[in-house]
């Protein structure tokens, strides 16, 4: 049970596939336009429930209740062996490297 | 009465929302055919270069350091002719307030828009306007929503979009996030009839205005210190405002003579629209899929007419590839010791090849740089390629195709921008406008695509007969 008040994230369908643009690409148009936003819930309820959130500015919006606190993963990524040798190289062609 | 909410329908009252949310009667400034009075909008919408000045001081935003990459200048006479050469500089516009040149675009948005009395400002970008409209709102006590485009249909994201959305969040900003297309302006004109906010437009002019403090400053600055203006300013080419902007402000400091070249990442072959290949590619701005179609026709954008119209200022378009920008991008941390988004380097992978063209005594400007940081950054960048089934490999850039493989050039040697036939685009801007407005243009219409194309009549003349011909 996720308490009403807390800050959640919802996911929601906004176009439906055959609702989509004339001009979307025909692997776009497979898919449907999906949402995400975040904001505070506004009454208790489960993961999976279609809830209503106000967000930020005070909107209200609906939609799947998928997050409790939610918060960014994105980092620096993995070890890029490749950045090591540019490196290596134009350090090499400027100052003359080690040789 | 419930308004329908269905995609045409909603599209359909773009006008009547646009009028509401920007408060410029753009039909003022028609003449009812394909001329319109570009500079009477820019000057009676827009603000002065002082008034300007002034706003952008007033919120952290504007005179930005302009810096001698002297390594990366070194590196390129290393490679280059006897002689050949020229001062690389790029306008550090990562020192603005948000962290790159759109808090210009921004400042005056936002000022513009408490200005008028609106209670919050929206914006539909999965760039860096994002947040440099969430920190100018945040200056000025306004509400913000950015709209991004920012996940495939498997729910995966872009590491760069990503950062933007937590950027925005930081700064205050309701961030809505979509998938692949371009029904994002449905959902953002649903928003701005439900708000009643101002459409902080990247295409409007204060969003072009804001940005000539930009050209204005980066005169004055090579002017103080060489006494001359540069001899060639590179501009990274989206949507066009960037370099409509600054060519704007280099004419308004009166550096008539400076070269303008636009700059864009070539991401030929994969489609923006696309959910395949949303992931596929590494740039999501700056590249070829909107610098080319905004060019050969602006009026594309949230606006009826964009004020951001580069093929006016352009006397050269290059682009240049996803693999030599991240290769550039790492110089400048390891030669200069400066960390940058690549891709506010977009530029500067041009410049890298362009100043090699050049005398060692002319000098050669990159008029930005944007912040760097989780997401936004080489490594994840070229990690979240990988992951995607995108080959990273050493070699010739010229082999790299976009979506299959991101070549990291083998030498800096290789590092070659290639040309854009600029009087194709052209021809194809006269095309577009005479299909979209008449085929019988007006003496008026005339001198209008004369000035859009930045050509002569005899140009302009000779395209219409071919296009009237080939029909």
């Amino acid at each position: 049970m996720v308490k009403k008040g807390e800050w959640v994230r919802i996911h929601k369908v906004i176009l439906k596939p055959e609702e989509r643009a004339p001009q979307v690409p025909d692997d776009t148009k497979k898919v449907p336009l999906e949402m995400w936003v975040k904001g505070f819930l506004q009454e208790d309820a489960n993961f999976g429930d279609t809830v209503e959130i106000e967000t930020v500015t005070g909107r209200k919006e609906t939609g799947e209740l998928i997050e409790l606190n939610p918060y960014y993963t994105h980092n620096f990524g993995v070890f890029v062996p490749e950045l090591i040798e540019i490196d290596k190289q134009v350090r090499g062609i400027l100052f003359g490297g080690d040789k | 009465m419930t308004k329908a909410n269905d995609y045409t329908s909603v599209m359909a009252r773009k006008p009547e929302v646009m009028l509401d949310s920007i408060k410029i009667d753009y039909s003022e400034f028609e003449s009812g055919s394909i001329a319109f009075d570009y500079e009477r909008m820019m000057r009676e919408a827009g603000y002065t270069i002082e008034e300007m000045e002034k706003m952008q001081l007033e919120t952290g935003v504007g005179n930005t350091p302009l810096v001698e990459l002297k390594n990366l200048s070194a590196l390129a006479r290393k490679v280059a002719p006897e002689g050949k050469g020229a001062r690389i500089f790029i306008k550090d516009e990562a020192a603005n307030a948000s962290g790159s040149f759109k808090a210009r675009r921004a400042a005056t948005s936002c000022y513009h828009a408490k200005k008028l009395g609106y209670k919050g400002v929206i914006s539909a970008t999965s760039g860096n306007y994002g947040a440099a409209v969430a920190s100018q709102a945040a200056k000025y006590g306004l509400k913000c929503i950015i709209v991004q485009e920012c996940y495939d249909s498997n729910s995966v994201g872009q590491p760069e979009i990503i950062e933007k959305a937590r950027a925005c969040e930081a700064l205050g900003a309701e961030v809505v996030q979509l998938t692949v297309g371009p029904e994002l302006f449905y959902k953002f004109i649903l928003m701005l009839e439900e708000t009643g906010y101002f459409n902080a437009s990247l295409y409007s002019p204060f969003g072009i205005a804001g940005v000539e403090t930009l050209g204005y400053e980066l005169s004055m600055q090579c002017r103080q210190r060489f006494g001359k203006d540069p001899d060639v300013v590179v501009a990274t080419n989206a949507g066009g405002g960037n370099l409509t902007g600054t060519a704007r402000g280099l004419i308004k400091a009166g550096a008539t003579d400076t070269q303008i070249v636009a700059a864009s990442v070539d991401l030929s072959g994969l489609h923006m629209a696309s959910d395949n290949d949303f992931n596929r590619k590494s740039f999501t701005t700056g590249h070829t899929g909107f610098g080319v179609p905004f060019s050969n026709w602006p009026d594309r954008s949230d606006v009826p007419r964009s004020a951001a119209r580069p093929l006016r200022y352009m006397d050269r378009y290059v682009t240049i590839t996803q693999g030599s920008v991240f290769y550039i991008t790492e110089c400048l941390a390891t030669l200069e010791g400066i960390e940058k988004g690549p891709a506010g380097n977009t530029s500067l992978a041009a410049a890298f090849a362009l100043a090699q063209e050049m005398d060692e005594d002319k000098i050669i400007v990159v008029q930005e740089t944007e912040y760097t940081g989780a997401g936004k950054h080489v490594q994840p960048q070229l990690a979240f390629a990988k992951d995607n089934g995108i080959k990273v490999c050493f070699g010739n850039p010229a082999d790299e195709v976009p979506g299959e493989n991101i070549v990291l050039p083998e030498h800096p040697s290789l590092i070659k921008p290639k040309d854009l036939d600029l009087n194709k685009m052209r021809k194809s801007l006269i095309k577009t406008a005479l299909k979209t407005y008449t085929m019988d243009p007006t003496e008026e219409d005339i001198k209008f695509l004369v000035e859009e194309t930045k050509t002569d009549v005899d140009f302009v003349n000779k395209a219409i007969e071919e296009i009237k011909a080939a029909l």
